[in-house]
């Protein structure tokens, strides 16, 4: 895994990626070079079509670069035209979590064993699973609804139980996708201030794409996109 | 974690509707699987029920159920003498219809023979075999007769003096046993008329010593067709083995029936694949989101294609077990046999589980299409 306190855990150095062909060709991300370090939540904002969503799918390894390259919790992933990793499921499944939007826990799984599915999927047996899912979710204050399913969990007990099963495997990465866009203002900042304790104790590098101006004041960075290029990089209370 | 059977659970009522619609299609399917059988065993069930190795019948014939045959009666004596034949007997058949006891018609395959000679009904489960020389009959029970009913045929009254189980004709229709000389009687005795008419035409009236055939069990150390071919050097007469008898029934005499059935069946199995097909899709529509995160997640091509290979297993077995269970409480209503043993069940289950295994691949394809970046965004 790799990676010390300072050490980056996401590096992209001129990351490139464009669609179509010929005239048709859009350029969604040109020259990105970011790092995040471990134990830092930074924030990828920017408007509609600024590449932000491009940028994440690449970290994810769905999407492929077309230059530049990219190096998750130490190894380099993807450099000279190529994965240098051939498994890519297996390389999200050990160094990446994922947040998304709408919680997306599988509606057929309680609570645990949602948490308990990212687990068993990296070969952790089933009842080691559920016990560690479980005191995840106590560690996320939702453990009381350990035994509910996904349709009667709230908005915000959903995301809880969604940072858990990203935290599961104890990835050093963790990637979401506006994470607070379904939330009130209250529980946005719940959930962020659990990001930002889950960085610090867990020495993750978490990265979140957000729209939401409510919580721009969580991160440790906040970098700005614009037609596929950084335009701005902040620490926060500069970016209010 | 069995993700196939969670979700089952969770869609519970929806699983089992569909399994539901699905069960009746699948229990369609095996009836007819049933009822092609049940062709195919009423169609031996007369020959068998007769017990005979040999049947002796007029020249280039293949009767007496394929085709018309008569010989004269007293072959049956030349019969008995050939070396290796154990015992013969001679038999005609008909079908008849009479008026049931209490209203309606009866449909009955009448089986005429000599008491204690080879022809007469197989086990008896109810009353006793025929005794008097005449006007008593054994009957199946399908036909509906308690023992002591009557019957009125060709002007004499029959009395039902015993029963049998499961013999039928070929036609489904029921057997039952009556005298030779009863049967000849019915048969080519004409009428008080016709006779008359015949007589001044100078025809005399003709004896009624004819049968349709002669069977003969022949003895255990003696080869079958070693008689039958003794049989046929007699210029005026056919021999067909049991076998030879039996390939002559389910080859000709019930081969259109078989064929309709069959592919009946055939149609019926690739409708089920088709809506298990459609119905898997479905289902794997309804997923693409949660696919796509369990993809995102890292979950092998395997777990996703055991999520949806389990439940087209699953619909296919629950279908199959209540269609099943359906059939078998109301085959016997059906006014054909629907002969349903452990063989044709076992086989049609594995067949329904191969339909279910190519009619998830379309859910498989579509399954393993999904990106994982579906889970992203709204």
């Amino acid at each position: 895994m790799g990676g010390t306190a300072s050490a980056p855990l996401v590096v992209l150095e001129g990351i490139a990626k464009g669609f179509g062909e010929g005239e048709a060709r859009v350029q969604a991300l040109s020259d990105i070079t970011l790092s995040v370090e471990a134990g830092t939540v930074v924030g990828l904002r920017g408007p509609s079509g600024s590449g932000k969503s491009t940028l994440l799918n690449l970290i994810a390894c769905i999407l492929e670069p077309d230059a530049g390259r990219l190096a998750l919790a130490g190894e380099t992933v993807w450099e000279g035209g190529r994965y240098r990793r051939r498994d890519l499921r297996a390389l999200r499944r050990e160094k990446i979590g994922f947040i998304f939007q709408f919680h997306n826990l599988l509606p057929f799984l309680d609570a645990t064993d949602n948490v308990a599915l990212a687990m068993t999927l990296a070969g952790t047996g089933l009842a080691e699973a559920r016990r560690r899912a479980r005191d995840l979710l106590d560690y996320l204050e939702v453990g009381r609804r350990a035994a509910a399913m996904p349709a009667k969990l709230s908005g915000g007990e959903a995301q809880r139980v969604a940072i858990a099963r990203a935290l599961a495997n104890r990835p050093r990465i963790i990637l979401a996708d506006e994470p607070t866009a379904a939330l009130d203002s209250e529980r946005a900042r719940v959930v962020m201030d659990l990001l930002r304790q889950v960085a610090r104790e867990q020495r993750a590098a978490i990265l979140v794409v957000t729209h939401d101006e409510k919580i721009f004041d969580r991160f440790d960075r906040l970098v700005s996109l614009r037609d596929g290029r950084i335009e701005s990089e902040l620490v926060p209370a500069k970016a209010a | 974690m069995n993700l196939a059977l969670r979700d089952i659970r969770h869609n519970l009522g929806r699983f089992l509707l569909t399994c539901l619609g699905l069960g009746l299609l699948l229990g369609v399917a095996l009836a007819m699987v049933g009822i092609y059988r049940g062709v195919v065993e009423d169609a031996l069930s007369l020959p068998r029920a007769l017990g005979a190795d040999l049947w002796v019948v007029e020249e280039g014939t293949r009767g007496p159920f394929a085709e018309s045959s008569r010989i004269p009666g007293d072959v049956r004596e030349a019969v008995a003498r050939l070396p290796g034949v154990r015992e013969a007997g001679a038999v005609t058949f008909q079908t008849a219809e009479v008026a049931r006891p209490g209203g309606g018609v009866l449909r009955l395959q009448l089986v005429a023979y000599e008491p204690d000679r080879p022809g007469g009904p197989p086990v008896l489960t109810a009353g006793r075999g025929i005794a008097r020389g005449r006007f008593e009959m054994v009957a199946d029970r399908r036909a509906g007769l308690p023992v002591g009913a009557t019957l009125e045929m060709g002007g004499q009254r029959f009395r039902v003096v015993g029963l049998t189980e499961g013999a039928v004709s070929s036609g489904g229709d029921p057997l039952a046993w009556i005298t030779l000389r009863d049967g000849q009687e019915l048969q080519f005795r004409l009428a008080p008329p016709a006779a008359r008419r015949q007589l001044a035409a100078g025809g005399g009236t003709a004896g009624t010593d004819t049968v349709n055939a002669v069977i003969a069990r022949v003895s255990p150390n003696q080869r079958v067709e070693a008689v039958a071919e003794e049989v046929r050097r007699w210029k005026h007469l056919s021999a067909l083995t049991a076998a030879e008898q039996e390939a002559v029934l389910t080859q000709s005499v019930v081969a259109r029936a078989r064929v309709q059935l069959g592919m009946f069946t055939v149609v019926l199995l690739i409708a089920s694949a088709v809506v298990v097909a459609l119905i898997v899709y479905t289902l794997t529509l309804d997923k693409l989101r949660e696919i796509a995160t369990l993809k995102l997640i890292g979950a092998r091509d395997r777990t996703i294609v055991g999520l949806v290979v389990q439940q087209a297993m699953a619909l296919g077995i629950v279908g199959l077990a209540g269609g099943a269970s359906l059939l078998f409480s109301v085959k016997d209503f059906f006014p054909r046999r629907v002969a349903l043993g452990p063989e044709e069940v076992t086989g049609f289950a594995l067949l329904v589980a191969a339909i279910c295994l190519v009619a998830s691949l379309l859910g498989v394809r579509l399954a393993l299409r999904v990106e994982p970046a579906q889970a992203l965004g709204g």
